[in-house]
């Protein structure tokens, strides 16, 4: 069984896995974050969606083996250490989805925010086109998008106000 | 949802990702971003006995300037391939078309050769490589060979790879200011494969298309080039008519298929629009 | 250790401040307080069923038949029991004893209803994809899911039955012991339905089709059952809308005594219907913790819950509507013959039958015949999906409405215009005997038309037209009614359904003065928690933070109806308001006894009671909690409790409605359909939350307009679920919808104390009709008059090709369906 070495929201991991084990399940099973969900067999739903040193990953196409060496963060992660819980110490995604109703039952909600976070990296200013293109590997079923692309809107905004794109991911700017 | 048991191989270097696939013979696979291969695994469509993960092998990733071509390393990712300064002066409809690739984050861990070595017809890159002509470098054990993209798709899933091979780089020629490009792609939605993409690229020189390269994604086992579409440009004025023309021959020798999203003759129609459309924005016309 | 001074903690508490000051009570019913539930799901600390833990916990994986319909001739685990990690497999036959019923159709519609038994695993014949034939136990999922493999079953190929019309010739018969695949034909006529179909002066005919749909909630289903073996107790995690029914129905068909079981449904992701089911996977979960004693989980995997999970629609409808030619509807027939699928679900058969209500729409008239025929296929079995019965209804109404006004020549919104029910005839009674209590459809067309521009759409549309623009523009309306809020329980029971439509609450005051609400609705991403907080602190006078809500657990919230039908408000916010009207009661007889006052002369207001005439003298609730708490001052014979419970039994449904307009660009080369501007105007009556509600909105349209343009659950002729993962059946996505713009009108419905109306299904109800209108409308001058859904790009493109075909505006050729009879005169039909 190969060993992997990897950090996961700050804190470094030593494991033995089996080959065939899927990220998503290392996380899950393994380590109990469970925050990052599972909504498909097929690649479509982008619900697993986690951040491999910074850029969105669909942890349910990604063994875990493959994770060695690199250094990820999951929803339980994007405020900073794991469990952050005020609101005061949210992510702006995490309070623009809050704030403007970008959620419902919430179970697409870790991968949507881990998808935008990647979006904002890349592109701090989109357009509403280019926010909807930009999250085309995240199905949501509740929210019909339109409280989702807004609430990217205004943590584009509360990002841009802030600084540096480097703010985006908490604990490892 | 869960892949069967496999044994993992994960070489430092192409030389021993090949010796990896000798001593393995079938039973290996190879795994570059795994957008392809894991989720057929998930589903148990596919069982290697062995993965040899290509991810680690540094020689297989990035653009390099090699004089009138771009060399590709095979595990450059789409995104890479997207932000690259070389790939979007050179060879802009590379980028253009692979930004068109899945999602984002597919585009992130997906790869270049990954994406042409699974030789699935459906996929965008094997037309847009067709048309540019690349040329594939495949590492054996005997060493290096070079294949030409119009022989590099043998069947419906199947490339010129052989089972000790690896792809190692993709060549791909530069092209100038005179050239024009277009990549439709037509889904129903976002994310969905294309039902059939077009690639099409124009060189205008005076009023006439000089030369003209039209590639059909998803119109039969392999990615097809229009030869009839484009003889018919060769020479001939880059107006909307004549593009409009040689359009209505670009399914001639295809052999699409019938599926959920669309039946033979609907897919036939689709290429023949598709194409009209892309040459007309590759021509400017 | 010191002494505990009751005296001492009260003070405490009172210097605490903690009691607050409720006269500053700003009123939150209307606002849009941030929502409760998100901390958790936005920071990745949801407790869905497939994050539970439990020591001991071993997994368990379905086998599932590949095949449509076969008699199983063999099989065998024994192999799969010796696999690494494996505790045990069973077979169907190894559990059958163990079932006290089978899997319950709570709806039998008709007396003589065909019900055949629907055991939670196959024993001799597999009738749909998917159908659970053995069940393997392991250590962990992936070993459970290596043990599938090993197991070996035969099975004997039955023909499949996949055609509604076919099924009803019994060629092949689902359940043979049933002698026949019609479940049921259930019957309704009103008026004089005959004559006025033979005076008519035009009649227009057509079948439309509702193709399956999968509601793929983005949860998939999971359950995990914790036992106490020895005491025969255990404890169901279910990822489901409804632990109440679901504990009843899972005692009735295990047999374990329903106080022996707590059913809990932790955070559940989405459900549109979807998990309103009681599922072979839970009764299997809850039967396999019993046989081994051991903690057991169950997940599906997408892929299997395309096949596992109920569908909803799949209806062909022949309708006819009788009209004058100045555009008076007269009278509407329907025939519709329903997709039962394998077996008769929770509520299958009365799926349908919910929508016989709806066909008459906002349309007043006199003749109306229903009849609907539920068939038996060998496909999954087909249950409530987001409106269940309402949307086919509005959607054939909707359409014929338009096919009408086009016969006519006539404007489809003046044709409507000429035949709803106008503001000022409300309450109304319908055809179909519901009383429609509240409402202003010109009020909401108005104002949709005024967003919409409807007028400068139509300028543009024949602008394009006259230039032959390959991107045609159409318009389609959908002017919407649905009765929702289940619902009043005589009306159920008049229906023959299983159970009541009351729903229940209570409220606990504590002795800090904060509130814990505890209800019987279990939300599944509605916003409960903040609705029913924004409710109770108006109600109480508290602030919004001070009220907790409770759900979802049959030991914390013992009685509920749960969550369905957009019921929750109507039904369950009222009982909340209840409730909290009885705390008032209560609570004013000890504030009287307190201020040694009359209770007659204490007004409540803004959480205090003061008395009239001496607004000092007064008592907050909260210190008349803590005063209850500490009981040592009560009024003569008062229990030391101010707590409440209500149970809510709606008089009538709830009837929110809305105008929804819808712009399309239409490719004409490749048939690819666009939304070009998406306007909706509903009327939900008083709203609690407007975030919330227009949440719901936005989300239903996305389904609505999904069923249009995008999905369909495709079997091919030997009963495969081709369109079985996400590539396939397409989910829209970000990219493949428009902003939509909402907007509101307010006719309070009448009929409750709130006056709000449900809002869950209304999108979805109102949006596919609007969409598919607008295609045609934008094909209408190539000939097109009807159209398949989803409206494809292909089918879009077929329907072009085959009206040129036909040479044009020749009408119905496109489709096949019927063209316009007229029966005044040979004018008529020209």
């Amino acid at each position: 069984m190969p060993d992997i070495d990897v950090r996961i929201n700050g804190i470094r991991y030593q494991d033995h896995v089996e080959p065939r084990l899927l990220l998503v399940h290392y996380l899950r099973d393994r380590l109990g974050l469970t925050g990052t969900n599972v909504g498909c067999d097929t690649s479509n739903c982008g619900a697993c969606t986690v951040l491999v040193d910074g850029t969105g990953a669909k942890s349910c196409t990604m063994l875990a083996v493959q994770a060695d060496g690199t250094e990820i963060t999951t929803i339980q992660g994007l405020a900073g250490g794991e469990g952050a819980g005020a609101p005061e110490d949210w992510h702006p995604l995490q309070k623009a989805f809050n704030a403007e109703h970008g959620l419902q039952c919430g179970y697409c909600t870790p991968g949507m925010i881990m998808s935008s976070v990647d979006l904002l990296q890349r592109n701090p200013d989109p357009t509403e086109d280019e926010i909807r293109h930009g999250l085309e590997g995240n199905l949501c079923r509740c929210t019909g998008y339109q409280n989702i692309v807004k609430a990217v809107q205004a943590a584009a905004g509360e990002l841009r106000a802030a600084g540096a794109p480097g703010a985006v991911v908490g604990g490892q700017s | 949802m869960i892949p069967a048991a496999f044994d993992y191989v994960r070489p430092a270097s192409v030389a021993e990702a090949v010796a990896a696939l000798g001593e393995h013979g079938d039973e290996a696979k190879l795994l570059a971003g795994g957008h392809s291969l894991l989720p057929l695994m998930k589903l148990r469509l596919a069982s290697p006995g062995v993965v040899v993960d290509l991810g680690r092998i540094p020689d297989l990733r990035g653009v390099r300037d090699d004089g009138d071509v771009l060399a590709i390393g095979a595990m450059t990712t789409h995104q890479a391939v997207v932000a690259d300064p070389l790939v979007r002066e050179h060879v802009p409809l590379l980028a253009h078309t692979t930004a068109m690739v899945g999602d984002p984050q597919v585009r992130n861990r997906g790869t270049l050769g990954g994406a042409l070595a699974h030789g699935d017809a459906a996929g965008d890159l094997p037309a847009v490589a067709q048309v540019l002509e690349a040329e594939m470098v495949l590492e054996g054990p005997s060493g290096r060979r070079t294949v030409a993209a119009a022989d590099f798709f043998v069947d419906y899933l199947t490339t010129a790879v052989g089972e000790d091979e690896v792809l190692v780089e993709v060549r791909v020629p530069k092209y100038g200011a005179g050239w024009g490009y277009r990549y439709e792609k037509f889904n129903r939605v976002a994310q969905a494969w294309a039902i059939v993409g077009v690639a099409a690229m124009v060189r205008r020189e005076n009023g006439t298309v000089a030369e003209a390269r039209v590639g059909l994604t998803n119109m039969g086992t392999v990615p097809y080039r229009a030869r009839a579409t484009e003889g018919a440009l060769a020479g001939a004025p880059a107006d909307a008519t004549t593009l409009a023309t040689a359009a209505e021959a670009a399914d001639q020798g295809t052999d699409p298929p019938s599926d959920l999203n669309a039946q033979a003759d609907y897919r036939r129609h689709l290429a023949r629009v598709l194409t009209r459309r892309a040459l007309e924005a590759a021509s400017g016309a | 250790m010191s002494k505990i001074d009751p005296e001492e903690i009260v003070e405490e508490i009172e210097e605490s401040g903690q009691l607050g000051h409720p006269d500053h009570h700003v009123p939150l019913v209307g606002q849009a307080p941030r929502r409760k539930e998100d901390a958790r799901l936005v920071t990745g600390q949801t407790n869905w069923t497939d994050n539970i833990q439990i020591p001991g916990l071993l997994h368990a994986a379905v086998l599932r038949s590949p095949m449509a319909h076969a008699r199983i001739t063999s099989i065998d685990v024994s192999a799969a029991r010796e696999q690494p990690g494996v505790i045990a497999a069973f077979t169907g036959a190894d559990l059958q004893h163990h079932w006290a019923g089978g899997l319950p159709c709570a709806w039998p519609v008709t007396p003589d209803m065909k019900q055949p038994v629907h055991l939670p695993l196959a024993v001799d014949t597999v009738r749909y994809v998917g159908d659970a034939v053995a069940v393997v136990v392991a250590r962990d999922r992936y070993a459970a899911a290596d043990a599938l493999e090993s197991i070996d079953v035969e099975y004997e190929p039955l023909p499949a039955v996949i055609d509604l019309e076919e099924a009803l010739t019994d060629a092949t018969l689902v359940h043979e012991d049933q002698g026949t695949n019609r479940a049921f034909d259930w019957p309704f006529e009103a008026g004089e339905v005959d004559a006025t179909f033979d005076a008519a002066e035009v009649v227009v005919k057509r079948r439309y089709f509702q193709q399956r749909l999968i509601p793929a909630a983005m949860e998939p289903r999971a359950v995990v059952v914790a036992p106490i073996a020895a005491a025969d107790e255990y404890t169901v995690y279910s990822a489901t809308q409804i632990p109440h029914i679901l504990r009843v129905m899972l005692a009735l068909v295990t047999g374990i005594p329903e106080q022996k079981l707590r059913v809990v449904a932790p955070d559940v992701g989405g459900g549109f219907g979807s998990k309103l089911n009681v599922y072979a996977e839970e009764a299997m979960a809850l039967i396999l913790a019993k046989v081994l004693g051991r903690p057991i989980k169950w997940t599906e995997s997408r892929s299997e819950g395309f096949q596992a999970t109920i569908h909803g629609r799949g209806q062909i409808q022949d309708v006819e509507i009788a009209a004058t030619r100045d555009g008076r509807v007269t009278g509407l027939k329907v025939q519709l013959l329903a997709d039962m699928g394998a077996y008769l679900q929770l509520v299958t058969p009365g799926v349908p039958i919910l929508g016989a209500f709806m066909f008459p729409g906002i349309y007043k008239f006199d003749a109306y015949r229903f009849g609907c025929t539920g068939v038996f296929t060998t496909m999954t079995p087909t249950d409530a999906y987001r409106g269940a019965g309402r949307p086919e209804a509005t959607f054939a109404i909707e359409r014929i409405m338009d096919d009408l006004a086009t016969e006519l020549g006539m404007d489809p919104i003046e044709l409507r215009r000429r035949n709803w029910i106008e503001h000022h005839e409300f309450p109304f009674d319908t055809i179909c005997g519901l009383t429609y209590d509240s409402g202003n459809y010109e009020a909401a067309t108005d104002r949709a038309l005024e967003l919409f521009d409807y007028d400068g759409l139509r300028r543009e549309q024949a602008e394009r037209r006259e230039r032959g623009d390959r991107v045609q523009l159409g318009l389609g309306t959908s002017t919407f009614t649905e009765m929702c809020g289940l619902a009043p329980s005589r009306v159920l029971g008049s229906l023959s359904y299983g159970a009541g439509g009351w729903e229940a609450a209570s409220i606990r005051m504590l002795p800090t003065g904060k509130v814990e609400v505890v209800t019987g609705s279990t939300p599944h991403g509605q916003g409960h928690e903040t609705a029913w907080s924004q409710i109770a602190a108006d109600a109480l006078g508290v602030p919004f933070e001070d009220v907790e809500v409770l759900h979802g657990d049959t030991a914390v919230a013992p009685k509920g109806m749960d969550t369905y039908g957009s019921r929750s408000l109507t039904v369950g916010g009222i009982a909340v308001v209840k409730a909290a009207e009885k705390v008032i009661e209560k609570a004013r007889r000890v504030a009287a006894h307190l201020l040694e006052a009359d209770e007659r002369d204490l007004d409540f207001a803004q959480g205090t009671f003061s008395v009239r005439g001496s607004p000092e003298a007064s008592k907050t609730i909260q210190e008349v909690s803590l005063a209850v708490f500490a009981a040592h001052d009560l009024p003569d014979g008062m229990e030391p409790s101010i707590d409440a419970d209500s149970v809510f039994d709606p008089e009538n449904f709830s009837f929110p409605h809305g105008t929804h307009l819808c712009a399309v660009e239409v490719d004409t080369e490749t048939g690819f359909t666009r939304i070009h501007r998406y306007v909706c105007v509903d009327d939900v009556g008083n709203v609690v939350n407007p975030q919330i509600v227009e949440g719901q909105v936005h989300g239903g349209l996305a389904q609505g307009i999904a069923q249009a343009l995008y999905e369909e659950a495709v079997y091919d002729p030997e009963g495969n679920l081709t369109s079985g993962t996400f590539v396939d059946y397409l989910v829209p996505g970000a990219p493949d919808l428009p902003a939509f713009v909402t907007d509101r009108t307010v006719s309070p419905s009448t009929t409750n104390p709130l006056g709000v109306k449900g809002v869950g299904e209304a999108g979805t109800i109102a949006s596919t009709p609007a969409v598919i209108n607008a295609v045609i409308d934008a094909l209408k001058p190539l000939g097109v008059t009807d159209m398949r859904m989803p409206a494809s790009p292909e089918r879009v493109w077929r329907a072009i090709q085959e009206a040129n075909a036909s040479g044009g505006s020749a009408g119905q050729a496109a489709t096949g369906t019927t063209t316009l009879t007229a029966q005044a005169g040979p004018e008529a039909s020209a």
